[in-house]
Formats: structure tokens, sequence, C-alpha cells
């Protein structure tokens, strides 16, 4: 027994050791020899036992991967995950409303301080974010690699109506969403009819052409410095700051209370909690309408959908216009939030995140990405000291789970409508 | 973000030299030198193109991660000059042989490693699967080479000077350097090598079975994980020339440099005909002379903008590209 096991365990060794010897090759240079400036120009350090713990741990990772996949076999795993799924599908609504106490609930906690309510705004910013992008990736089925720009859109477009016309949150918050929404359909027109991968290329030059144009605009954007001083919201025209204008009441004394600066955190979380809950609302509903069915249908087979008079590019067209309202919504919300605004909260990256927001959560479960953007947004701000190390640990992140679980932590593409329930024979 | 992409010197030498006579500016010479420079920084989109063709057509995805694999030859090309310099090695022909070397060699490497762990077990996995997780593996190496070299831009002495006067016309004049006259020469060298390996070798005819059809290609004996690995070797070499080219054109590498240069080459192969090997370069030389033209004769700013503008014409009026085959979906 313990000899036909040790063959294996040699082979696994020796296949854990070539890979720790190709981290050699691939360390050696870029991490062994730092280039550092000096007065006569860039000279080489040395940094040899970074390498020397790198192979170590590629050894020990590659090794642990291999013995544990030999242990558990290669076919179980998408079973046990799909086990896993169907078992806690029934969880999940429970789970749902759980949360939803629990959000509404937070601001009165006693550990919610100002920060824990500012991470928590932050985090159902992203979950909007992912809300909105889940109907045209996770539904539609359309890879969009450049969703910042329709929160760029909804940012700025409040910034300049804001300052420009004088105009409130609440009344710019419907414009910013429908100007999204227009900038939407007129990006996805010509590119819906494109190929899956193709799609996601010219989105993704899409998202570049806005940040560029928001850089070198600067007569109107601001350029790089951005603008600065937007609206802040107000509670039904109540500002939120210790000395209002003349004949402005502000929060504090129409309720009789002692100013606070963080009534406004409070009310911006609670103004993003309804808004986040208003887009899933709209969601869950426009699936089961005609055409919420259509935009599954068409993520599952496009040919079949046109056999069945389904256009596919209206119907493209509409996921990608509501996707970007909401998007811009969101962005609306930035601006009030932060006060400033300026092309480098919406670079890449950012599409990035909110991609791997709706991938981790499993493509099409809503609350799949309520999970996934706390994993995303409150781990990082948990291990803020390593934060050196966030975006390594967040692509090395993106690969794993398409490896190990593709299908996100909530696997939900099961058809939203069945001709015979679950359990009902068959 | 500050970084432009690879481009974003095209237009000084031409317009550092044409400072003081604005009248050159619409002449003939000045045409001509912004052709040569066009030329140069469309051979290395080429190169980097030729990467994303051959990838793409075997297996049907866009490695995103190409591009920082060119970051990662440049930064070894930095490296390597360094220590060379530190070991007191002067002459020029053993230290571009020495540095284009390692360069070939770590960075085939690296294209091995990156498809091994994050594509290869990815194969059979929903379409979308492979370019996530290429989209994962770019914001990884990006980071790590920040982290391991640092954020700041590397600065390389020039290695290569020299260069020619072709003419003069109303004292402006056009020059090629010896760097762009050896960009040239290597990108169309290393283009019909290529060429030949795929269309004579033993390793091409597989490449182009398993292209084809992945399972009868198994079927008849050719090991198709062998092939893709290869392939992905092959495209990260030239990438790896690439990188050495544009640190030696332009004397400076950092982190970020692969992301707006894998796109424009990605362009530059849809451009061509996503497949093709004489498209990717084709592809890759009109897209450096619209972005070099575009500095030149209208906005520096907005050059981006034009060569996007350009993918999104192209796919949506002729998505085939330029010399690419019409691709027909079946059910």
């Amino acid at each position: 027994m313990a000899a036909m096991a040790s063959a294996p365990a040699v082979a696994v060794a020796k296949d854990a050791g070539l890979s720790a010897l190709v981290a050699v090759v691939l360390a050696f240079l870029i991490v062994g020899t730092p280039t550092i400036d000096s007065p006569g120009g860039l000279v080489a350090g040395s940094r040899l036992g970074t390498v020397a713990l790198i192979a170590g741990a590629v050894f020990a990772l590659r090794f642990g991967v291999l013995i544990w996949g030999r242990r558990k076999g290669e076919g179980t795993r998408g079973a046990l995950t799909s086990a896993l799924a169907a078992r806690s599908a029934p969880l999940l609504r429970p789970l749902g409303f759980a949360a939803l106490g629990f959000a509404f609930l937070l601001p009165t906690m006693p550990f919610a301080d100002r920060y824990v309510v500012d991470v928590a705004t932050t985090m159902l910013i992203y979950v909007m974010l992912g809300w909105g992008l889940n109907i045209v990736v996770g539904l539609a089925g359309l890879l969009d690699l450049g969703y910042v720009a329709f929160y760029a859109v909804g940012a700025y477009s409040y910034a300049i109506i804001a300052k420009t016309f004088g105009l409130g949150f609440w009344a710019c918050l419907p414009l910013t969403g429908l100007f999204a929404a227009f900038f939407g359909l007129i990006l996805g027109f010509p590119v819906l009819r494109l190929r899956g991968d193709y799609l996601a290329i010219v989105t993704l030059g899409f998202g570049e052409i806005i940040r560029i144009t928001l850089i070198n605009w600067y007569q109107f954007t601001g350029g790089p410095n951005g603008i600065s001083g937007i609206p802040r919201p107000t509670f039904f025209g109540m500002p939120f700051t210790a000395a209002p204008r003349d004949g402005v009441t502000a929060f504090h004394e129409f309720f009789g209370i002692d100013f606070n600066a963080e009534h406004r955190v409070i009310y911006l979380y609670f103004v993003i909690l309804v808004l986040a809950l208003v887009v899933n609302a709209f969601t869950l509903r426009i699936r089961r309408l005609p055409l919420g069915r259509a935009w599954e249908a068409l993520r599952e087979d496009e040919i079949a959908c046109r056999a069945l008079g389904i256009n596919p590019t209206n119907t493209k067209l509409s996921a990608f216009a509501i996707g970007a309202m909401f998007g811009g919504f969101a962005g609306c919300f930035f601006a009030t939030r932060q006060g400033f605004i300026s092309p480098e909260s919406f670079v890449f990256f950012e599409s990035a995140v909110i991609l791997a927001i709706v991938v981790l959560g499993g493509m099409g479960s809503q609350v799949g990405v309520v999970i996934a953007a706390a994993v995303l947004i409150v781990l990082p701000e948990v291990f803020r000291e390593f934060s050196e190390f966030r975006m390594l640990v967040f692509g090395a992140g993106m690969v794993a789970i398409m490896i190990w679980r593709p299908r996100g932590l909530i696997a939900h593409r099961d058809p939203t409508l069945r001709l015979h329930p679950r359990g009902a024979g068959g | 973000m500050g970084y432009q992409g690879p481009g974003h010197k095209t237009a000084s030498p031409a317009t550092s030299a044409g400072d003081g006579q604005r009248g050159t500016r619409f002449g003939m010479a000045f045409f001509v030198q912004q052709l040569i420079n066009g030329l140069t920084l469309g051979s290395i989109y080429g190169l980097i193109a030729i990467g994303y063709t051959m990838v793409y057509g075997i297996i049907g995805m866009i490695n995103f991660a190409h591009g920082e694999i060119y970051m990662i030859g440049a930064f070894i090309a930095v490296i390597v000059f360094v220590l060379l310099g530190m070991a007191g090695i002067g002459s020029v022909a053993l230290s571009l042989l020495v540095v284009l070397l390692a360069a070939i060699l770590i960075t085939s490497v690296y294209g091995y490693a990156v498809e091994r762990v994050a594509y290869r077990p990815l194969r059979g996995s929903f379409r979308l699967a492979p370019l996530i997780s290429a989209i994962g593996v770019s914001i990884f190496l990006q980071n790590y080479v920040q982290l391991a070299q640092g954020a700041r831009n590397k600065p390389l002495a020039p290695r290569l000077p020299g260069g020619f006067t072709l003419f003069e016309i109303d004292g402006f004049t056009v020059k090629v350097s010896a760097i762009q006259i050896f960009i040239w020469l290597l990108t169309f060298g290393l283009m019909a090598v290529f060429a030949w390996i795929i269309a004579k070798t033993a390793l091409g005819r597989a490449q182009r079975a398993t292209e084809q059809d992945r399972g009868m290609a198994a079927l008849l004996g050719i090991d198709v994980d062998r092939t893709i690995s290869i392939t992905f070797i092959m495209g990260a070499a030239l990438a790896a020339v690439a990188g050495v080219m544009v640190t030696l054109y332009y004397g400076v590498a950092d982190f970020f440099m692969g992301f707006l240069a894998g796109l424009k080459a990605f362009t530059a192969a849809v451009l061509g005909g996503i497949g093709s090997l004489p498209g990717a370069v084709l592809g890759g030389l009109l897209i450096g002379m619209i972005e070099t033209f575009w500095s030149a004769y209208f906005t520096v700013e907005y050059k981006d903008v034009a060569a996007f503008g350009i993918l999104v014409l192209v796919l949506i009026f002729r998505p085939t590209g330029l010399l690419g085959r019409p691709e027909i979906e079946k059910v």
C-alpha cells in the first residue's frame, strides 16, 4: 500500500519541482533584479530571496493541488458543484430577505460608525452596478468590457447638468439615467451584431474612447482635474449642512436635532439602498416578461431565437440600454456622494471589477452579485495593510474562479420557467 | 494612467525637427518623415498582432494578456541592458543579441506558463470563460511587474545610435535612424520565417490541422495540447521582440504599456483579418500609419480614439478584415 502510494507521490513531487523551476525562470529577472533609479541611470539590485520564496510557494501550491485533485478524482467536481447549487437554491430567498433586513438596520447597529456605513455605501454602488451589468452579461449574454463608460456618463452628466442648470440630485437622477441609456443605444446600435469576444473588445474600446474624451475635452469636463463642487443631495429640499443659506431649512433644524455630519452619510446609504432595490425589483419583474425571457433565450442560442422570430438586435439593444441606464443611475449617485469626479474613477479596472462581481456571483443571479460585491469590495477594506497586493490577488482570483467555479458562486442558469415544476414527476 | 501607448512620442521627432518652420508641416518632407515613423510604429504593432492572430486562429480566443507579455519583454530588455552595462559589456551587437535572446527565452516561458495555468484548464468551458480568465491574467501580470519593478518609468539611454539623412526640402530633413531600419528588417524577416514555418513545416501543418478541427487532428496523432502551447510560445517570442524594439526605440518602459499597445495590436489583427499572418502585419502597419498621421496632422490627444474608431468601423463593415476568410456559424 505504502509502496503504491509512494510512486505517484514521487511523480507529483517531480511535477511540482518542474513548476517551481519554471517559476524561478519567470521570476529570476523580473522579481530577482529590481531596477533602481540612481543618479547615473538605472542600476540593478538583487532580491533572490524573494525568488526562492516564490519558487517554494509554487512548489507547495502545485503539490497541494495535485494531491488534492488525485484524491478527489476529476469527474466528481462538476457534479458536486451542481448538487451544492441545487441544495442551496431554496435557501437563497430567505437569505436574500435576511440580508435585506440587515441592510435596513445596519446604520442603527452598535458597530456601525461612519466608516462602516461608508464602506457599505461603496459596496451598494457596486451591487447596483453589478445588477445593471448582470442584465447585459448575465441575462442577455453580451460581454461588455466597457460598462464603466455608462457609469462615467451618469456621473459627468449629473455634475454638468447640476452645475450648469442648478438642478438638484432628484431632478437629475432620471435625466442621467435617460442620458446613459441613450448612450447605450448609440454605442450598442453599430456593434451588437458582433460575436461575443469581438463585442467585448469593441465595448472595451468604447470605454477607453469615453475616458480619453473626458481627459482631453477639458473645456467641458475639466480634463484630468475633473469636476469639483458637485451639489450634494437634499432630503426633500433640506440640505445636510451645519449652516444653510438664508431661507433654507437644514435637515437637523427641521427635525430639531443637533447637527451631525453622519446624517448625510446615513442618508446617502439609504438612498443607494433604495436605488439598488428598485433596480433589483425591476430586474426580477422583467425576467418574467417577454423581453426578459427573450434575453435569456438569446443568451442560450441566438440562432434558435432568430428562428422563433425574436429580433436579436432589438432585444440586445434593449438589454444594453437598460443596463446602461442603471450604470447611469449609479454614476449619478457616485457623483453626488463624492462631490468630486475625475477620469481616474472610470478606468478599465473598474469595468473589470464590475464584471468580476457579476461573474463571481454566478451570471444571472441577483443574490450572487451581492455576495460577490461583499467579497470583492469589503474584503480589500478589511485587508487594508496588504493593499499593494490587492490587485495581484484580484487578477489571480479571477483566473482561479474561472478554473474552479466557472459558473460563479451561485450557479443560476436553469430556466426560470419550467414545463413541469421540479419534483412533479419526470 | 498617464501613459498613452507606445505611440506617445511618434510626433515628437518630426515636430521637434520642424519647430520654427511650421510651413513645412504640410510639405512633402514632413509627410515622408511621418511615413517612416508610422512604418516603424506599425511594425511593432504588427509583431504583437501576429501573436493575437495565431492564438485566435488556433483556439478562437482573444489572448487578452498578450499585451502584458509584450510589456514583460520590454522590462527584460531594460533589466538585461542594465545588467550588461554593469558587467561592462559595451559592444552594441553583442548586447543586442544577448538582450534579444534573453527576452525571447524568458517571455516564451511566460507565454507557456500563462497558457498552461490560465487557459488550458478552461478548454471546453463556456464561451467567455477564457476571455475573463485572460483579463485576470492581464491584471495579475501588470501588478506583478509593478510590485517587482516599481511603478515609475524605466528610462534607458539610447543603445543603437546612428542613422541617415535621406533628403532635405525647405530646411526640413528627413531622417531614418538605424533602429528604425533594424525594426523593419526584423519585422519582415520574422514574418517571413513564421509564414514559412506555418506553410511548410510539420509543426505548421499540425497548427493548421488543429485550427481546422481539434478533435480530428487529435485522432490523426497530433499532440493538440503541445501544438497550442507552441503557438503561445511563438506569439510570446514575437511580442518579446516587439517589447525589446519599443524599448530601444523610445528608451522607456513602464508596467502599463501593454494595455493600450495590446488593444491596438488586436485592432490590427482584426483589421488585417484575424487568423491571417500577413494580415496581422498589414493591419499593424495601417494602425501605425493612421495613428502617426493622425497625431501629426490632427491632434495627439485623440490618436487612440482614431485607432479604436477604425476598429469599430472595420468590425461593422468588414468583420472578416482585409485578408480574412468569412466565418460561417453553423447550428
